[in-house]
């Protein structure tokens, strides 16, 4: 076992959101601007305080950069690594290396997009994939309904254990001011949809919003000098197995079967542990196959798992507790707003959907055609 | 398909496996790459096989037979060119492909059919499609 762990090394002690839902006007950097605005003014530290800049995004070469220039900083690290819609997790984790060995005192991880009132559609790359544009797929979509084909055939999961998914996401965000879709939705109302990619309806889909997130890191040492409760990383792992759908070895397996472990081995938690779980759910069946791979129940069972409306709101598992991607906000990369919302469950901040006392959150992010897969622990200070 | 005579050796300078392969296909053969160390095949084509990281390949012509791993259809509108069906092909050989399975409505594909790779022309360029295999 080489070197020694992060645990608990680092924290976060400040975040903020900007512009959930719609920002008409307002440019992906105007709200990366608001959000890091609101994440300094949650911790009472000030712009010229960030010496660490991490960002992805799915439209700029060098993202990372084109943040610190709006902010006008001058970082010392600027680390843009983009492993798709998890990038954010895993830019925790070297964050929380950078600030361990001292190369930045005060880390900025950030995302923002205006997609919907922008582009007015899901913003993917622009690469061309080789071997599959032949046949006209369309990201992300068309991978996860491969995998959901594939899951229903070997496992017997139904639709309407992946409508479950969305009715239960919608019960969060009935409680939440901020979630862009609220209202009754029935598993008739996702099963009835409009069909987008055999067997995912348009309600198996996350929603296309604008959004913006940022938080706030630094290390343990000072993280108790902030007003508010610092949220530490207790664990975090990341492991990838392919890019593109078609080079996925098993589609229903990820490599979150890998990082989720290891993760949790760091943290030294037990699935008994978490108090909230926040997985990515760009698609009614991701949720599904992370409670497989995470070890939440055994592989294959994931649909049955689910179909007692266990992660409805008051249904005793609670998971993305802000209405997920499916039903509080998807901005093309959905990974910070995991970190946001298990922030503010740690901290007692969500009013409604507030959970009783929770201490303990494991947020799950996803990258890619289910490529690249990260897992980070996070905790009150009474967990180190 | 012409008939091709012997293996295409993927060599260390000169084109690389991509063009090997593609140009092996505008002459009307499908190959895949199979390593010379390890036997087994992989795609795409590479340069180091990705199962044990010999770059000793060839492309041999492909048996062609195939099985639906998965299979969805892509809803579009008529004017956007009608319902599509994706598939994830198993080659015979093992390897995996993203295709196309025509000859059979989008929404009949089911997983494990058996089918046969086709290759046809769209816009401008050959392109793998499958087909059911006749009395399969």
């Amino acid at each position: 076992m080489a070197g020694r762990s992060l645990r608990g090394s680092a924290a976060i002690v400040g975040a903020g959101q900007a512009g959930i839902g719609s920002a008409a006007g307002r440019s992906a950097f105007d709200l990366v601007g608001d959000a890091t605005h609101a994440a300094l003014a949650d911790c009472g530290l000030k712009l010229s305080d960030i010496d660490g800049v991490f960002s992805a995004t799915m439209v700029n070469a060098m993202p990372a950069v084109n943040v610190a220039e709006y902010l006008g900083l001058r970082p010392k690290v600027t680390e843009g690594t983009n492993t798709g819609g998890g990038s954010f997790l895993a830019h925790m984790q070297w964050a929380a290396l950078a600030l361990d060995v001292g190369l930045c005192e005060v880390a900025l991880i950030t995302y923002g997009s205006n997609q919907k009132t922008g582009a007015g559609k899901f913003v993917s790359s622009s690469e061309v994939v080789p071997f599959e544009a032949p046949y006209k797929p369309r990201y992300a979509v068309t991978p996860y309904a491969l995998a959901a084909a594939r899951h229903m055939h070997e496992f017997g999961t139904t639709r309407e254990h992946l409508a479950e998914v969305a009715v239960a996401a919608r019960t969060w965000a009935n409680l939440n001011p901020e979630a862009t879709a609220r209202g009754p939705l029935s598993i008739e109302d996702v099963l009835s949809a409009r069909m987008v990619s055999d067997p995912l309806t348009l309600r198996d889909c996350c929603l296309v919003t604008d959004g913006a997130g940022a938080v706030i890191m630094t290390r343990a040492d000072r993280a108790k000098d902030f007003p508010k409760a610092p949220v530490y990383m207790l664990g975090v792992a990341a492991e990838n197995w392919h890019r593109w759908v078609s080079s996925m070895p098993d589609l229903t397996v990820s490599s979150a079967s890998r990082s989720g472990p290891r993760a949790m081995e760091m943290a030294g938690v037990g699935h008994d542990d978490l108090d909230l779980v926040m997985l990515y759910d760009a698609f009614t069946i991701t949720p599904i196959m992370f409670l497989e791979d995470l070890g939440f129940c055994p592989k294959g069972e994931g649909g049955r798992f689910v179909a007692d409306g266990k992660l409805r709101h008051g249904g005793g598992f609670p998971l993305n507790t802000n209405g997920g991607g499916l039903s509080c906000v998807h901005p093309g990369m959905y990974g910070l707003f995991l970190l946001i919302e298990a922030v503010r469950q740690l901290r007692g901040e969500c009013g409604a959907r507030q959970l009783p006392d929770p201490k303990v959150a494991l947020c799950h992010g996803n990258g890619g055609h289910w490529s690249s897969q990260v897992t980070a622990i996070l905790g009150l200070e009474e967990t180190l | 398909m012409t008939t091709m005579e012997t293996a295409i050796r993927v060599t260390a300078t000169g084109p690389g496996p991509e063009r090997l392969w593609r140009d092996a296909l505008a002459a009307g053969d499908l190959t895949l790459p199979f390593c010379l160390d390890c036997g087994r095949a992989h795609f795409y084509p590479r340069v180091l096989c990705p199962h044990c990281g010999s770059n000793a390949i060839e492309l041999r012509r492909a048996s062609g037979r195939g099985t639906v791993y998965s299979t969805t259809v892509l809803r579009r509108r008529p004017q956007d060119g009608g319902n599509l069906n994706i598939a994830l092909v198993d080659f015979a050989e093992g390897p995996r492909m993203m295709s196309r399975i025509d000859g059979i409505d989008p929404e009949a594909v089911a997983i494990g059919l058996a089918v046969e790779a086709a290759i046809v022309e769209e816009e401008g360029a050959p392109v793998v499609v499958f087909r059911p295999v006749e009395g399969a």
